[in-house]
C-alpha cells in the first residue's frame, strides 16, 4: 500500500491567500485577502489581519487593545455552556419578569469608564450580568442568551475561516443569494454529484452567478481535467467568485472561457476553425485572464477588504444585484462596522475579466471528444434552446444538470427534450433542507429555515443513431 | 473506468463499448442494472433478449434493440422484428447507486451530495468510512478524492466487506479505496490514520462510541460526518463531539420530484355547460381532445410534484475538529485509551 498522501487542503492561513472571517456566529460573514495592508473594522476598531497569517483556519480571534489576538483555548467557548452535561430540570421561569427597563444598573457612562480603564470586553459583560437584577431569575437558556447578546456587543469574536465551495456558497446564500441565483449549498452539490464532477473530467458550464459554479468544478477537479465556462453574446460573464476560492495556479489555468457560438459553430463546422497549430498546449492567454496565485497575492489586490467595497461598486462588472461586483464583504445588518469612505485604493478590473481562451487544439480536442458534463445555471435565461445548444456539445452518455430558480423554464425544456428524444433519465428535483437544534431535552428544528433552493433538471445525453444505417 | 485515474480513462465520445466493461443497461427511469459484457454475453429482461456482441464497438448511450422475444414495454417503439430496447450507459456513482446490490440500507443522491460537500473532499483527500454497507457512498467518496487521495473503508461484517471490495475491484476502485474488516464502535479506526485524515464519515448504530478516535484521526479543522436515522443517535452523538468539536450543524435532506406533462386546462368562462360535474373526467377528456374545451385553447407543458417520496433517510451530523487547544490537550480529551 502507497504511503498516506501528503495533505492536500492548507490548513493555515498564508499571506496572500483568501480568508472567510465570521464576526460574532455568523452575523458578519466577509471575504478578505491576507495582504500586509488588509484590515477589518470591528466596531469602531480598525484591526490588521497579519495576525491572521499563519494561523489554523478554525481559530478564534478576539479584539484586544492591540488588534486581534487569538483566543487561549480556555477562552474559546465550549460549545454551548448550558448545554453541556445532563438536561437540568428548569425550576424558573419569566412568570415574574417585567419589561420595565429598570433591570440593568450599570450606566453606558460606567460602561465607557471601564472601557477607558482597559476593562476587557468580558470584564464588561461580567459587570453587566453582575448588575442585573433580572439575570438570576431567567432560565438557564435565557441566562445564555442574555450573555452571548452583551457578548457579542462588548467582546466580539472573530472565526477564522477557510473559503470553501461548501463555505463561499452558504456565505453568499446567506448575505447575497441574488449573486448566485439564490442557488443554495445543497442544490449546487446536488449538480456537481449529477453531472459526476470528478478528476479529470472536462466540464462544460454556463455560469451566470458570478463564478461560484466554474469554481466548485475547478476545486473538485483538483488540477486535473479542464472547466470550460461558455457564455452568449460577445462579453463573458464575471466569474469573479473564483478569486475566494484559493485555487491554485495550475488550477485556475484549467478554468477556460469559450463563447457559445465558437464552440457551436465548432460542432458544425467539418474541421476546427483554421489551420492553426493543433497544439494543445499553445493555450492563448488573454490580458485578462483569470488571476493566478501570483496577481492575487499582489498588494494592488486590497480590493478584498473592507476599504475598497465603495470604489468597487463603480466597477463595469455587475448587474443584476444592488451589491457590487467586488464586494467581496458580504455584510447585513451590522450598522457598527465598516462602511469606509468611497476613495479606498481602486483595483485592477482586468483582473477579473475572464478565462483564458482555448487554444484551437483543445478546441478540437472538446470537438472530437465531448465534454465529460454539463451544469446551466443561468437563473435568468430561457433554458431549452440553450441546452439545445449545449447537448450536442456533450460527449454520448455525459450527464448533465440545469439549474434554475423557477420551475416553469425546466419543466419546458424537459418536455422538449422528452420529444426530441435527446437525453433519458430526465428529472427534476428540488431539495429541501432542514437544520435542527441539537440540545439536551431541546432538540428541534431551526425556527427559521430557507424555503427554497432551487431546481434541478438532470438527465443523460443519449448517442442518437444514425438515420442511415437505421443503427 | 467508473472513477478515472488518468485521462485517457474517460468516456468520450471516441469511446466504444468493449469486452470486459461495465455498461448500465438503462430500460426505464425506475429499472436499470449493470452489466459486464463479454463476448459470448446473452442479457434477457422484460424487454426481450440482448447479445452482448451486438454491443461491441458501438458508443455509449447507445440505443440497442433485441434480437429476439420481448415487445412489451419498450417494444412499442420497437422499429425491428423482435424487439424492445434498451440504452447502454457509462456508469457513474449515480448510476450505480441505483443498480448495486443492497446488502444494506444504503444512501442516495442527496444525502450523498450534502456529505461530500460538507466533508469539503477535494482530489488528495484521505477520508475514512465505517460502515462501508454496501459501498454506495464509498464510491462517491472515491470520485471525490481520485486520484491520488484515498478512501479506508471499515465495516465489522467480514462477509459485507468481501462483497464490496469485489464490487471496487469491478468497478476499478481498488486503487483508490481500501476495505478493511473491524468495529470501529469497538476498537475506534487504526492508529496509523492517527492526525491523517481530512474527513471522516460514520454511519453506525452507536456513533458517539467512535467519535473520541474520530477526533484523534483528523487534521484541524478536519470534518467529521455521521449518519443516523434516529433523533436519540444524534442527540448522543451530539453530546460526544462537543468535547473537541465545533461548528456542530445538524440537517436533514429530502428531494421532492416533478412530474412533467403537456396538456391544456380548460377554459373557466367558455363553454360553462360542458364544465358541470365533469371534474372527474377531466383528464380523460384532456386526453381525447376536442369538443370538450374551446377550439382557441392550446395545450402547455405543466408541473407538480410527485405525490410519493422517500419521508425520512436519516440525519447528518457535520462538525469540525476543533484547533483550539494544543494537540496534547485534543488528545487528552478525545483519547480512546
Amino acid at each position: 500500500m502507497a504511503p498516506p498522501p501528503t495533505p492536500v487542503i492548507p490548513r493555515e492561513a498564508w499571506e496572500g491567500c483568501s480568508v472567510l472571517l465570521d464576526i460574532n456566529d455568523g452575523d458578519r460573514l466577509a471575504f478578505f485577502r491576507l495582504t500586509p495592508g488588509a484590515t477589518v473594522k470591528i466596531g469602531d476598531k480598525s484591526c490588521s489581519l497579519q495576525p491572521l497569517v499563519g494561523r489554523p483556519f478554525g481559530s478564534l480571534f478576539r479584539v484586544g487593545p492591540a488588534g486581534l489576538v487569538p483566543c487561549a483555548a480556555a477562552e474559546a467557548p465550549a460549545q454551548d455552556d448550558g448545554a453541556n452535561g445532563q438536561a437540568q430540570v428548569e425550576t424558573r421561569d419569566n412568570r415574574s419578569l417585567v419589561d420595565n427597563n429598570t433591570a440593568q444598573t450599570l450606566s453606558s457612562e460606567d460602561i465607557e469608564a471601564m472601557k477607558r480603564e482597559g476593562a476587557s470586553g468580558d470584564a464588561i459583560v461580567e459587570a453587566l450580568i453582575a448588575n442585573s437584577s433580572t439575570f438570576g431569575n431567567k432560565t438557564v437558556f435565557s441566562q445564555e442568551k442574555y450573555k452571548l447578546k452583551k457578548q457579542k456587543k462588548y467582546a466580539p469574536k472573530v472565526l477564522l475561516r477557510r473559503p470553501s465551495t461548501r463555505s463561499i456558497c452558504e456565505t453568499y446564500f446567506k448575505k447575497y443569494p441574488a449573486r448566485i441565483g439564490f442557488m443554495r449549498v445543497d442544490t449546487l452539490s446536488l449538480m456537481l454529484s449529477m453531472a459526476n464532477v470528478g478528476a479529470y473530467s472536462d466540464v462544460l458550464v454556463v455560469d451566470m452567478v458570478g463564478g461560484l459554479v466554474a469554481g466548485a468544478v475547478a476545486e473538485r477537479l483538483g488540477g486535473t481535467g479542464y472547466v470550460c465556462s461558455t457564455y452568449l453574446g460577445s462579453a463573458s460573464s464575471s466569474i469573479d467568485i473564483i478569486r475566494m476560492y484559493n485555487l491554485s495556479g495550475d488550477m485556475t489555468s484549467r478554468i477556460f472561457q469559450a463563447r457559445l457560438s465558437d464552440l457551436c459553430s465548432l460542432q458544425n463546422s467539418g474541421d476546427a476553425p483554421s489551420a492553426i497549430l493543433d497544439s494543445i498546449q499553445g493555450e492563448v492567454v488573454e490580458s485578462g485572464a483569470v488571476p493566478d496565485e501570483s496577481t492575487l497575492a499582489q498588494p494592488v489586490d486590497t480590493a478584498m477588504s473592507d476599504e475598497n467595497v465603495q470604489s468597487a461598486a463603480a466597477q463595469p462588472i455587475d448587474i443584476e444585484v444592488a451589491e457590487p461586483a467586488m464586494d467581496e464583504h458580504l455584510n447585513r445588518g451590522d450598522n457598527s462596522s465598516d462602511c469606509k469612505g468611497s476613495n479606498g485604493t481602486s483595483i485592477a478590473p482586468k483582473s477579473l475579466r475572464a478565462g483564458k481562451a482555448p487554444s484551437p487544439g483543445r478546441m478540437k480536442y472538446w470537438k472530437e471528444h465531448g465534454f465529460s458534463s454539463l451544469i446551466v445555471a443561468a437563473p435568468g435565461h430561457e433554458v431549452e434552446s440553450l441546452v439545445a445548444d449545449l447537448l450536442p456539445l456533450l460527449s454520448y452518455s455525459a450527464p448533465f444538470a440545469i439549474y434554475h430558480q423557477h420551475l416553469q423554464p425546466l419543466a419546458t425544456c424537459m418536455h422538449s427534450l422528452q420529444v426530441s428524444k435527446m437525453a433519458i433519465g430526465l428529472q427534476i428535483i428540488e431539495p429541501w433542507l432542514r437544520e435542527y437544534q441539537v440540545l439536551p431535552s431541546r432538540t428541534h428544528p431551526h425556527m427559521q429555515m430557507n424555503a427554497f433552493g432551487g431546481y434541478i433538471l438532470s438527465g443523460i445525453r443519449i448517442h442518437s443513431p444514425d438515420p442511415c444505417n437505421g443503427e | 473506468m467508473m472513477v478515472p485515474l488518468d485521462p485517457s480513462d474517460k468516456p468520450t465520445s471516441q469511446r466504444r463499448i468493449a469486452v470486459g466493461d461495465t455498461v448500465v443497461v438503462y430500460e426505464r427511469h425506475d429499472s436499470m442494472r449493470a452489466v459486464t459484457v463479454t463476448a459470448d454475453g446473452v442479457l434477457q429482461n422484460r424487454f426481450g433478449v440482448f447479445r452482448h456482441a451486438d454491443w461491441l464497438g458501438r458508443h455509449f448511450g447507445s440505443k440497442v434493440f433485441s434480437s429476439a422475444g420481448g415487445g412489451g414495454g419498450g417494444g412499442k417503439f420497437a422499429r425491428k422484428a423482435g424487439g424492445g430496447f434498451v440504452h447502454l450507459l457509462a456508469p457513474t456513482p449515480e448510476l450505480w447507486t441505483l443498480v448495486l446490490s443492497h446488502r444494506t440500507q444504503i444512501l442516495y443522491i442527496a444525502d450523498i451530495s450534502l456529505v461530500v460537500a460538507y466533508l469539503e473532499l477535494v482530489p488528495g483527500c484521505v477520508v475514512l468510512e465505517s460502515g462501508t454497507g454496501s459501498g454506495s457512498l464509498t464510491t462517491s467518496l472515491a470520485r471525490a478524492v481520485a486520484p491520488q487521495g484515498r478512501v479506508y473503508t471499515f465495516d465489522f461484517h467480514d462477509q459485507r466487506a468481501a462483497s464490496a471490495r469485489e464490487d471496487f475491484e469491478k468497478n476499478g476502485l481498488s486503487s483508490l479505496i481500501t476495505v478493511a474488516v473491524r468495529d470501529i464502535q469497538g476498537e475506534g479506526f487504526p492508529d496509523e490514520h492517527s492526525g491523517a485524515a481530512d474527513a471522516v464519515f460514520l454511519d453506525l448504530p452507536q456513533p458517539w462510541l467512535a467519535i473520541p478516535s474520530t477526533g484523534t484521526m483528523l487534521r484541524q479543522d478536519g470534518v467529521l460526518c455521521s449518519f443516523s436515522p434516529c433523533i436519540e443517535q444524534v442527540q448522543r452523538a451530539c453530546e460526544a463531539m462537543r468535547s473537541c468539536f465545533t461548528d456542530i450543524r445538524t440537517f436533514e435532506i429530502l428531494l421532492r420530484t416533478y412530474d412533467v406533462h403537456e396538456g391544456a386546462l380548460k377554459s373557466a368562462t367558455a363553454n360553462e355547460a360542458a364544465n358541470l360535474g365533469s371534474v372527474p373526467e377531466k383528464k380523460r377528456k384532456i386526453r381525447t381532445g376536442g369538443e370538450a374545451f374551446d377550439s382557441t385553447q392550446t395545450s402547455s407543458v405543466m408541473a407538480r410534484p410527485c405525490s410519493t417520496a422517500r419521508g425520512h433517510t436519516g440525519y447528518l451530523t457535520f462538525a469540525r475538529r476543533s484547533v483550539h487547544g494544543s494537540q496534547a490537550v485534543a488528545n487528552e480529551c478525545c483519547s480512546t485509551s
